[in-house]
């Protein structure tokens, strides 16, 4: 009986890995084409902040540290070994040591060593004279005392005090290792990496042409021959030219909810992955500026906000109600959605919501007759446009007159950061999933990112003190309480957390999209083409 | 006629001179400069590190010695470096004129060829249907936005043919690049032919009803030769004139359509260069155009010579 039992299940196990699919053995060669949305303002990663440098030159570069391109969420469990083999902290948790690869050379033949990871760093802590333009996550840095450096392979970060999430920061795509023997100058038009793909040129305005690193030190990597990026600036064309097949794959997040309906009935065997972008929209008030130092004021229009309205117009209902962290299940410091409707504005009751607001304003002296007249400041493109004519409306509710004002995109930043406006429309983008990035780079007193100068000491506090602790419930209950004060203080409202799609043809394989971030998974060293 | 060059030669320089002063004032005067635009993509904006790239860049400097500096420069084929790619500013722009360049010739082309046989037609068959037929197109020429033309020719192409009729850098020879470039310059050529044929049909209509042409009927000369040897000879003034203004308004038209079919060209990287406040690149390309204008509307002026002799340039 019982040999009879072994041999039923032997023969159900045999059935069943015949009945598998054969798994696909990854091909080399071919070329990846992808087409860019737009004119990427340079090619070093370090000195912009835009996707539109990262997702084509990440390819270039190496990390120490790097999130695993196969996972769809970053975390600190899905970190990977990239030029370091291994690492660890000190008993202080003070020094964070890297053992470097050996034999890495970069794309010009010269070795990587230790010195180059210090050279970074210098760079990014401004101590380097040779310093960059502009170095817009200086704050992320802003606890790394110096780099020392023990032979070619060890390089050890010094920090000031405890700070757990400095790996996950090093493992972002917006932290390459940069070579010394090259400028930052010229790493902007022709950069030099260790990464799986080499630079061959970069035409403004037409295309980039990347080719494989053939000394690559990740043996059997990359699978593809190289990647050509075509830079087709209307969004009508180049979602057209991918449906004509002329294109592997898409710009990310390029596709919105309504063209994912085109995309899917013109290309019906195209991979589309609609994820959250961690891009908010959110409200900027000029808190320097009368009425709006007025924090009842500020409250009122945060309560006039109706976010499912956005959610549902400007995204077919698959955008994300969040309040600075995204939410869970993507994203892991969230609140859940319990928690985030105690917080002003976010209430269920939207209409019990304005009706508070409304009696704020007329206790400021504010009503049908007299309205607050305001300009309601935004870039000109129509991902800010549009939540910024819904927001007119929804202000239009509790006495606020508001008028669009579209501000030329190239001087968008420029005109925000100089206080020229009093209530704004906003995007911005978090490069990591985690406290240290978003709290420090948009709320802390000391980032230059912090865009309407929120400063509060308590609250700066706070973020200094989450990021020193290592355990994580604790951390994210830290986190939770930054949130509630932020809401309180109205420091910058986020409307909604994006999701847009991002698709490739079906010969296209090996990819994942990560789905906290739009910054970290374009390595493409495990991309390859089934043709 | 000696006099009448060297006068026009003049001319010209002062006229490229005024030029040079106002886009180098407009420039200027529009908000922003390129270190608020170089920041931009860095989401904020360092004032200490704004200034430092200004005085890289010679920002700092009085207005009339940066235009000296340029326009002294200019003079000796030094366009200067360009303040996005940090690139010597004739190596981003020389290469793009060749594609609009072809692409402005066959435009023309294509307004030419088209616009004037179907004038003359229309002109000859006045109030027939096929001149009704053919002044509803024309209009649909003139009222129908090229961008939109542009799509939909896309579209077709996609929908009907599966293959996208966009530029791809390089093609393999000139037969090849001019196939690819006859479909842009189709869709931006239609509304100029529509202009040049309405011109030519009014033309015609007024040149059809002079006395020479009723004494060439009656000297026994065919239609096909009072048509087109007496009559649209005479009746090609205004639309040789209106074909070298609209040569020049040729550029605006070609922004929409080097970005509607993805064209490298210097239409669409004016108005890029413009956005990023890229001076070099835009006051150079502005000079360039704004030669060819000059020398296009020369060329115009000495073309009437040619269709009409009783013209003279000369004391």
């Amino acid at each position: 009986m019982r040999g009879k039992l072994v041999s039923i299940v032997a023969t159900a196990i045999l059935a069943a890995i015949l009945a598998a699919p054969p798994a696909l053995a990854e091909k080399a060669g071919g070329t990846l084409r992808i087409y860019h949305r737009d004119n990427l303002p340079s090619a070093s990663i370090h000195e912009e902040a835009t996707i539109s440098t990262v997702q084509p030159f990440m390819a270039i570069f190496n990390n120490l540290v790097l999130y695993d391109q196969t996972k769809k969420l970053n975390s600190t469990e899905t970190i990977v070994a990239d030029l370091a083999e291994s690492w660890s902290w000190d008993a202080t948790k003070t020094r964070l040591t890297f053992k470097l690869r050996q034999g890495v050379k970069w794309h010009d033949g010269k070795a990587f060593t230790a010195k180059d990871v210090q050279c970074t760093w210098n760079k990014l802590t401004g101590k380097d004279k040779d310093d960059f333009r502009k170095n817009p996550r200086a704050i992320w840095w802003h606890n790394v005392k110096d780099i020392a450096v023990n032979g070619d392979h060890e390089a050890t970060f010094v920090l000031g005090r405890p700070q757990p999430s400095l790996l996950n920061m090093l493992a972002s795509g917006y932290t390459p290792i940069y070579p010394c023997h090259v400028s930052a100058k010229d790493m902007r038009t022709n950069p030099v990496g260790t990464g799986p793909f080499k630079f061959v040129e970069f035409k403004r305005g037409d295309s980039i042409k990347f080719a494989r690193n053939p000394d690559y030190w990740k043996k059997g990597r990359p699978y593809l021959d190289g990647i050509d990026w075509k830079v087709i600036e209307s969004r009508s064309t180049r979602i057209l030219a991918f449906t004509a097949g002329e294109f592997d794959m898409t710009f990310n997040a390029d596709v919105t909810v309504p063209l994912l309906k085109d995309v899917n009935s013109q290309a019906p065997k195209a991979v589309c992955d609609l994820a959250p972008t961690y891009v908010s929209t959110n409200l900027i008030i000029n808190r320097n500026l009368a009425p709006f130092s007025d924090p009842q004021i500020r409250k009122a229009m945060a309560l006039a906000l109706d976010r499912k309205a956005y959610i549902d117009i400007l995204s077919g209902g698959k955008a994300l109600v969040s309040g600075v962290m995204m939410p869970p299940p993507e994203g892991k410091w969230g609140m859940p959605p319990d928690m985030l409707k105690a917080l002003p504005g976010y209430a269920a009751d939207v209409e019990k919501s304005r009706a508070e607001a409304r009696k704020i304003m007329e206790g400021l002296g504010y009503g049908e007759g007299k309205t607050l007249k305001v300009k309601v400041s935004t870039r000109n493109i129509s991902i800010y446009r549009d939540p910024a004519v819904l927001l007119i409306d929804q202000l239009k509710k509790i006495h606020i007159d508001a008028e669009l004002e579209v501000i030329d995109t190239s001087i968008w930043h420029a005109k925000v950061t100089r206080g020229e406006y009093s209530v704004g429309l906003n995007l911005t983008g978090v490069g990591v999933d985690d406290p240290d990035v978003n709290l420090y780079e948009n709320y802390s007193c000391e980032s230059e990112r912090n865009l309407t100068k929120y400063c509060n000491k308590e609250v700066d506090a706070l973020i200094d003190k989450q990021s020193q602790e290592a355990d994580v419930g604790k951390r994210r209950a830290m986190v939770w309480e930054i949130e509630r004060r932020l809401a309180e203080d109205l420091a910058r409202p986020i409307i909604l957390y994006d999701r847009q799609a991002t698709c490739w043809q079906p010969h296209v394989k090996g990819f994942v999209l990560h789905h906290n971030s739009i910054y970290n998974n374009w390595r493409y060293e495990d991309v390859w083409l089934d043709k | 006629m000696g006099a009448y060059l060297v006068r026009r030669f003049l001319l010209m320089l002062l006229t490229l001179f005024g030029m040079s002063v106002l886009i180098f004032v407009m420039l200027r005067l529009v908000p922003g400069n390129i270190t608020d635009i170089i920041f931009d993509s860095a989401g904020f904006v360092n004032p200490a590190q704004k200034a430092k790239i200004e005085r890289q860049l010679g920002l700092d400097q009085p207005i009339i010695t940066q235009y000296v500096t340029w326009i002294s420069g200019l003079a000796r084929g030094d366009l200067g470096y360009a303040f996005v790619s940090e690139k010597p500013a004739i190596e981003e722009i020389l290469p793009r004129i060749p594609v609009t360049a072809k692409l402005a010739v066959l435009a023309l082309v294509f307004s030419v060829l088209f616009g004037v046989p179907l004038g003359v037609i229309s002109a000859v068959r006045q109030n027939t249907p096929l001149d009704y037929t053919l002044r509803v197109i024309s209009l649909s020429g003139l009222s129908l936005p090229s961008f939109w033309l542009g799509l939909l020719i896309l579209m077709a192409f996609v929908h009907w043919f599966g293959w996208i009729p966009i530029y791809r850098s390089s093609p393999d020879n000139m037969w090849q690049e001019l196939a690819l470039l006859s479909i842009p310059a189709a869709a931006v050529g239609f509304r100029y032919s529509a202009l040049v044929m309405r011109l030519t049909r009014s033309s015609m209509l007024e040149v059809l009803r002079q006395d020479y042409i009723r004494t060439a009927r009656a000297k026994g000369a065919t239609e096909p030769s009072v048509n087109y040897e007496h009559a649209l000879r005479n009746a090609m003034l205004p639309v040789v004139t209106i074909i070298g203004i609209e040569a020049a308004f040729l550029i605006g038209g070609l922004i929409v359509t080097e970005t509607v079919f993805n064209i490298p060209g210097v239409a669409r990287f004016l108005v890029e260069a413009i956005r990023w406040r890229d001076y070099p690149i835009v006051q150079n390309l502005v000079m360039f155009i704004a030669i060819v204008v000059v020398v296009v509307n020369f060329v115009v002026d000495m073309l009437y010579v040619v269709l009409d002799p009783r013209i003279k340039y000369e004391e």
